[in-house]
């Protein structure tokens, strides 16, 4: 591919602004997936009293497991979401930077 | 000519899987499981002539080198979900975290979720940037704009070291569990293994690699539903009674559900943390995969199916294991001697097979044995091709020729390379046999977020980054990790058999990760030759490549 193009592409606005929301958007969902499971792991390590604790009484349903369960859910949702956002809205955008770039190269 | 030699392969090792049989009655006659063998022979032999059918349809459409190490890039996110899941869930997931969840409870579901979690990171940070910089290897991503000749042999070393460890991890566990369910010989079944993951890969390339890859996640999934299923009725689906009833059986009692020794202290399960799920994020076989799909689109949905099969199967996995507490751990039966709480018949990895056969007998036994087998073939399969695409892709074509390699011989290197590798790791299977393999899996994943995450993360994201920053941090990492595992108890007092280890933690991540990043990052600084300053401009147009898919390598027409 020619260098011309890519600048073509860089110069458009729309690029800017398409990076711009999908890198925040992936930095987001990364660190509330990163803060929640290594959150986990400090208490796993520092309080495991906590996750070893009963939710209520007569259950086994501990916290850890609860949450461990939570993740394995969340995390997955997450993942859902970013898929439909990222190939809707933004794979739109990005159709249609390269389609105008294509116009300037010819 | 390929046509003619697939069938006459095929007849030969039919052939000796036939004498292997044979071999095997002998073996039967020895132990006491006779029936069993017998069932979960004849669905492997399904299994195989299924596989070798696909193989004979893949290798017609096997004749470039992109179908050769990516399918031609025509998967679909499906297709490539299940691959990818079947990638991952290697027969050391099955057996190694069932028996995990048996023995240490609830310790095994966090490190299952560590497991888990380095998915969304992959398709948050990774996926599409993947597969619009990317053709055949990672390398194509960390050498796109640095020195072609260095970083490809630094990628390629660590990718082959990656594999091999991961390879012997499987071929040492594939022959100890064939010698175990099938009778066979250790040498034997290693034998059938590596003949048949060679004839996989050298005549179907990435297209058979990826449809063995995904019958056996399907079956992987049916099989290890099925037993779940059949095992929680017995506590009539429910959580409380199942848990109450095991905490009163198991020697950990109360604990079972509260964190214990697993991750005793906050550095080992951070080490722990990081390694799972950075390693994932490096390992070549999986990275590999990104490249077999059509466009970014498709490389996104394909970790939405992955990990959402995966997320499922680790939760089956923990309910399996916490249903064998009861329906394996008190019956007698699996007990050497019939001594409850002894040593368990064939290992504690031998837990899941145990609890198929409790709950659904000989046939369901036979199923999982079969589906672990299959598991192990098409794990084997998929981590030889990456380490044959590394040979001939990066070293061979692109190093060695510098490009200049026409596509016949280049896809000639690989299918030697495989042939090759299939030795290898036979070898390495007979020459590991009695050793604890244990760390090897921890040293795949350590060098693999080490050496391979760090360089590749910053090759996408850090214009900074150089020729001489990714060759000291992709080396330094690869030597730290390895260092610590050696120096650690798992080899340095466990296989070495010295009275203390040198290094304290068994999981280097922690450790090795930082010395990656920091070099490849203070080496780039320092970094002021002109060939840097071209590498760092160079940056731009690589930006905009994996930021919009431009100018990435499209599906081969078919």
């Amino acid at each position: 591919m020619s260098s011309s193009m890519y600048a073509h592409i860089r110069r458009n606005p729309r690029f800017a602004e398409l990076v711009e929301k999908r890198t925040k958007f992936a930095t987001i969902l990364s660190i509330v997936v990163l803060v929640l499971f290594y959150g986990f792991v400090l208490l796993v390590a520092f309080a495991p009293g906590l996750i070893g604790m009963r939710l209520s009484e007569g259950s086994n349903m501990t916290f850890g497991i609860a949450a461990g369960l939570f993740q394995f859910v969340f995390f997955w949702v997450l993942t859902l979401v970013y898929v439909r956002r990222a190939n809707g809205e933004f794979d739109d955008i990005n159709n249609e930077i390269v389609r105008a770039a294509w116009k300037d190269e010819k | 000519m390929k046509a003619n030699v697939l069938p006459r392969l095929a007849m030969g090792l039919l052939a000796l899987s036939v004498a292997a049989t044979a071999v095997a009655g002998d073996a039967i006659a020895q132990t006491e499981k006779q029936s069993l063998n017998l069932h979960a022979i004849g669905m492997f032999f399904v299994f195989v002539l299924m596989t070798l059918g696909i193989t004979y349809w893949a290798a017609s459409r096997t004749k470039s080198t992109a179908d050769f190490y990516t399918a031609g890039g025509g998967i679909t996110g499906w297709q490539n979900g299940l691959a990818i899941a079947g990638d991952y869930m290697s027969a050391a997931t099955l057996l190694g975290l069932t028996a995990m969840m048996y023995t240490q409870g609830v310790d095994a579901y966090i490190y299952m979720i560590a497991f888990f979690v380095g998915w969304p990171i992959i398709l948050f940070l990774m996926a599409e940037r993947l597969r619009n910089l990317g053709k055949f290897t990672f390398a194509d991503i960390t050498a796109y704009r640095l020195d072609q000749g260095k970083v490809r042999t630094m990628a390629a070393v660590s990718s082959l070291t990656v594999v091999c460890f991961y390879l012997v991890a499987q071929m040492v566990g594939a022959g100890q569990l064939i010698k175990l369910l099938f009778g066979l010989d250790y040498v034997v079944a290693l034998f059938v293994v590596g003949a048949l993951m060679m004839v996989y890969v050298t005549f179907g390339g990435m297209v058979a690699t990826t449809w063995v890859q995904i019958i056996k996640a399907c079956m992987l999934l049916i099989g290890g539903t099925a037993v779940m299923l059949l095992a929680f009725s017995q506590f009539g689906f429910s959580f409380d009674e199942l848990t109450t009833r095991a905490m009163e059986v198991h020697k950990l009692g109360d604990k079972l559900l509260a964190p214990g020794s697993l991750l005793a202290d906050p550095v080992t399960a951070i080490s722990l943390g990081l390694g799972l799920m950075f390693g994932t994020a490096g390992l070549p076989h999986i990275l590999m995969r990104f490249f077999t799909v059509t466009d970014a689109k498709e490389a996104r949905k394909s970790v939405l199916y992955a990990s959402g099969i995966v997320a499922y199967f680790f939760n089956v996995i923990a309910l399996m294991g916490l249903c064998a507490i009861l329906i394996v751990g008190t019956n007698p039966q699996f007990f050497e001697g019939g001594e409850i709480g002894g040593k368990v018949i064939g290992g504690g990895n031998m837990i899941a097979m145990h609890l198929a056969n409790a709950v659904g007998g000989n046939l369901l036994l036979g199923f999982l044995s079969a589906v672990a087998f299959a598991t192990i073939l098409a794990v084997v399969a998929g981590l030889a091709l990456a380490g044959a695409s590394a040979i001939s892709h990066d070293i061979y074509s692109r190093v060695i020729m510098k490009g200049k390699a026409s596509e016949t011989t280049e896809l000639k290197v690989s299918k030697f390379a495989t042939i090759g590798l299939g030795i290898v790791a036979v070898l390495l299977g007979i020459a590991f046999e009695k050793m604890n393999i244990a760390f090897m899996v921890a040293l795949a994943f350590g060098v693999a977020a080490s050496a391979n995450f760090p360089v590749l993360i910053l090759s996408m994201y850090w214009k900074g980054l150089t020729t001489r920053g990714a060759l000291w941090g992709g080396y330094s990492g690869l030597v730290s990790a390895v260092m610590f595992v050696v120096l650690s108890k798992s080899v340095w007092v466990d296989v070495l058999h010295n009275a203390e280890a040198i290094f304290p933690y068994t999981q280097p991540a922690l450790f090795s990760m930082p010395i990656a990043f920091l070099l490849a990052i203070i080496v780039s600084k320092l970094d002021t030759s002109a060939a840097a300053k071209k590498e760092i401009e160079a940056f731009e147009d690589q930006y905009v490549r994996a930021q919009t898919g431009v100018g990435a390598a499209t599906a081969a027409a078919h």
